[in-house]
């Protein structure tokens, strides 16, 4: 337990952690809901979750450099957060449905998703269009917490469909920030699900900030002791632990799909990077917080486990480095190829079944894009 | 074959016909099982069609809204009910910047095929909150459909086509006059029928165009038979369909009569009636005797209810303003 009355602070959060910084393995360990977490990977497995990692993270970095560069208007890093990201996504079951936030690229990555699929939106050419029913894998949502809501709505329907009380069941993840805990969709989302006894898993990433807003300023209580208040059971893991995000990922995800109801996950990480690549996180914490996080890194533990275990040698670390730099190289040039969109399309999808206004203010644009001399519309 | 209903039955059996029809069609909101809805307008349905289709839901508008979406998404119909007008803005974030944009956003991946219905409008004597006319914020939203009907026939109609259509569409409808009976075809088949997205000329006449829609049209028909006793034609026209409007009929109307006066209890600032004006304007120009005016609530909170008499527009504001438009 946290000691004082926030929620984050210099005290040592209790929570899940089955692969502690320095890299030892802990065999299991009881979460606050009583359960108890442990993982039984082969070792493919463990190498799969540290190549996940890294290349999660370069694609990260390549994203970043690109609107630096400015061939993307905006990029919301997850540095820090793959570990988080990648052992709650492994745990999903093919079945299984998530509804993101804008920074899940991790998440979409593990879903077996072409990572390409999210930079469109970034980069400004639309507003990250797929069919969350095909890759299931609903669209980013950029506005806090909405998502939420829909998870849960998508749930019921699970739950309508009959579709839960056994392992072919399917659950849904939510996922959204220490920020949006604080919105009423979040809390309205926490008693649907309760009161509809819907099969999902509420996911936060309390990454310690929002924007520039410290946990201290969204809650008084440890974001995972909420759960108690709407019914249902909560747990805090150690965010950048891989193996224990998806030990109580996939604990949380079995018990959704049989019928048993929600459960909110509260992964305690950190944000390394800024909250955008328009944010500014110098201006609102110490370098000294970074560093303490840094010694924590998601990544350096699974590679020293692996090392220290003989699971691979260097030679594997080279070739997962070699992988992740061509794939975000291939990734570069694949956004630099991306065509702006013709202007007429403002005008396309707004209804199903049309509009005669819009149809009217589409020809009058493409009237008066004609009028140019040399236009080619 | 024809049965004399009121507005709320025919809404009712139109939600009846549409839980029938289609077993995606689900039915939520507060209140709306046992009791039937404050207003009764689904009295009975939770009973035939079991709590999984006709939901009670906890008291939170987002959440209705939101879990609608999610509900969508995943294959449903859900016919959301807000209990009232002046509830619906704890939903306004998810209608306006999910319900109304997922198609688009998705580039027609996803639709939501959802109808959210409010009963509006003033003229019950309620409490603040019950009485407000919300329309204008719903119009300015792309990828929203709004309809309001005025008649039993249409609501029964209407509703039906609300939930087949997979827009989004805010269904308002006018509360003060549940309880107004006319002749519904109860039998007669959807296909045929008149379409939900067009306006329709309630009275045909040839000396001034009487824009109106919901509760409005009432009045607007009052003040027609009183105008025709003192020798003056109204042409009314029932709007119907909101947002898109279906405006080629008034535009005939208006280029007949060259008179326009717009009916409305919502504010008249930045509302329905100043875009009617705005495109009557523009395209019958040459026609219009005087400008196209505006009779309608004024621009101030909805007031008390022993004040809303001399707030809403009546017979005689309506009667007052065709008056005006021969004095240009």
């Amino acid at each position: 337990m946290t000691k004082g009355r926030g929620a984050g602070g210099e005290s040592a959060p209790e929570f899940v952690q089955l692969l502690t910084p320095d890299g030892e393995r802990i065999d299991k360990v009881t979460g606050a809901d009583g359960v108890e977490y442990t993982v039984d990977f082969t070792d493919d497995e463990y190498r799969g979750l540290y190549r996940d990692l890294v290349v999660v993270r370069k694609l990260d970095a390549e994203a970043t450099a690109l609107q630096r560069q400015g061939e993307l208007g905006i990029w919301a890093s997850l540095l820090g957060q793959e570990a988080a990201q990648v052992g709650s996504g492994r745990a999903l079951r093919q079945q299984d449905m998530a509804f993101p936030t804008y920074r899940e690229h991790g998440v979409l990555y593990c879903r077996g998703i072409d990572p390409i699929m999210p930079l469109s939106l970034f980069r400004g050419v639309d507003h990250g269009a797929w069919d969350p029913n095909q890759f299931r894998f609903n669209m980013y949502t950029i506005v806090i917490g909405a998502q939420t809501l829909h998870a849960t709505g998508y749930a019921m329907g699970i739950t309508k469909d009959g579709k839960v009380g056994n392992d072919d069941g399917e659950a849904v993840i939510a996922y959204f920030g220490d920020g949006a805990s604080a919105q009423g969709d979040v809390n309205e989302a926490f008693i649907w699900a309760s009161v509809f006894n819907a099969p999902i898993v509420f996911f936060c990433q309390n990454n310690q900030y929002a924007i520039s807003e410290p946990i201290e300023k969204q809650t008084r209580v440890p974001l995972y002791q909420r759960a108690s208040g709407f019914g249902f059971p909560g747990v805090r893991v150690d965010g950048n632990d891989v193996l224990a995000s998806y030990a109580v990922t996939r604990a949380a995800l079995d018990h959704a799909r049989h019928g048993q109801g929600p459960t909110l996950i509260e992964a305690y990480t950190y944000r390394m990077g800024a909250h955008t690549t328009t944010d500014d996180p110098t201006r609102y914490r110490m370098a000294g917080e970074v560093e303490s996080w840094q010694a924590r890194d998601p990544i350096a533990r699974v590679r020293a486990f692996i090392a220290k275990q003989q699971i691979a040698g260097d030679d594997f670390f080279t070739e997962v480095d070699e992988l992740a730099r061509r794939e975000s190289l291939a990734l570069r040039e694949r956004v630099l190829a991306m065509p702006d969109p013709d202007p007429l399309t403002i005008f396309e999808h707004v209804y199903p079944h049309g509009s005669p206004l819009i149809d009217s203010q589409r020809q009058g644009f493409a009237e008066y894009m004609d009028s140019f001399e040399g236009s080619s519309h | 074959m024809a049965e004399k209903l009121t507005i709320g039955k025919a809404l009712n059996l139109g939600l009846r016909r549409a839980l029938e029809a289609d077993p995606k069609v689900l039915i939520m909101g507060e209140d709306v099982g046992k009791l039937g809805g404050v207003f009764r307008i689904t009295d009975g349905l939770q009973k035939d069609f079991g709590e999984e289709r006709v939901i009670d839901t906890p008291l939170a508008e987002s959440g209705i809204i939101g879990t609608a979406v999610g509900l969508a998404i995943r294959g449903y119909r859900p016919v959301c009910e807000i209990q009232f007008d002046g509830f619906v803005y704890p939903a306004y974030d998810q209608i306006v910047s999910q319900v109304a944009k997922m198609h688009y956003r998705s580039q027609g991946r996803v639709k939501m095929p959802m109808v959210i219905r409010i009963p509006f409008g003033g003229g019950i004597g309620a409490v603040e909150h019950h009485s407000e006319s919300p329309e204008a914020y719903f119009a300015h939203t792309a990828g929203l459909k709004v309809v309001s009907c005025a008649t039993p026939e249409d609501a029964y109609v209407m509703i039906q086509q609300a939930v087949a259509s997979d827009d989004p569409i805010v269904f308002l409808e006018p509360k003060r006059r549940y309880y107004e009976k006319g002749d519904v075809e109860v039998d007669a088949d959807l296909a045929g029928a008149y379409p939900l997205h067009a306006s329709r000329v309630a009275r045909p006449g040839t000396d001034v165009t009487v824009l109106a829609y919901g509760p409005m049209v009432r009045t607007a028909l009052d003040a027609a038979n009183a105008a025709s006793a003192d020798g003056r034609e109204l042409e009314v026209i029932d709007l119907r369909t909101l947002s898109p409007l279906d405006l080629d009929p008034v535009f005939e109307s208006v280029r007949r009569t060259g008179r326009c006066v717009v009916v409305h209890e919502a504010p008249s600032n930045v509302g329905l009636g100043a875009e009617l004006a705005a495109r009557i304007t523009e395209q019958c120009f040459y026609s219009l005797e005087a400008p196209v005016l505006r009779v309608t609530g004024y621009d101030t909170p909805y007031p008390a209810a022993r004040l809303e008499e001399e707030f809403l527009p009546d017979l005689d504001r309506v009667l007052d303003a065709v008056d005006r438009t021969f004095g240009w």
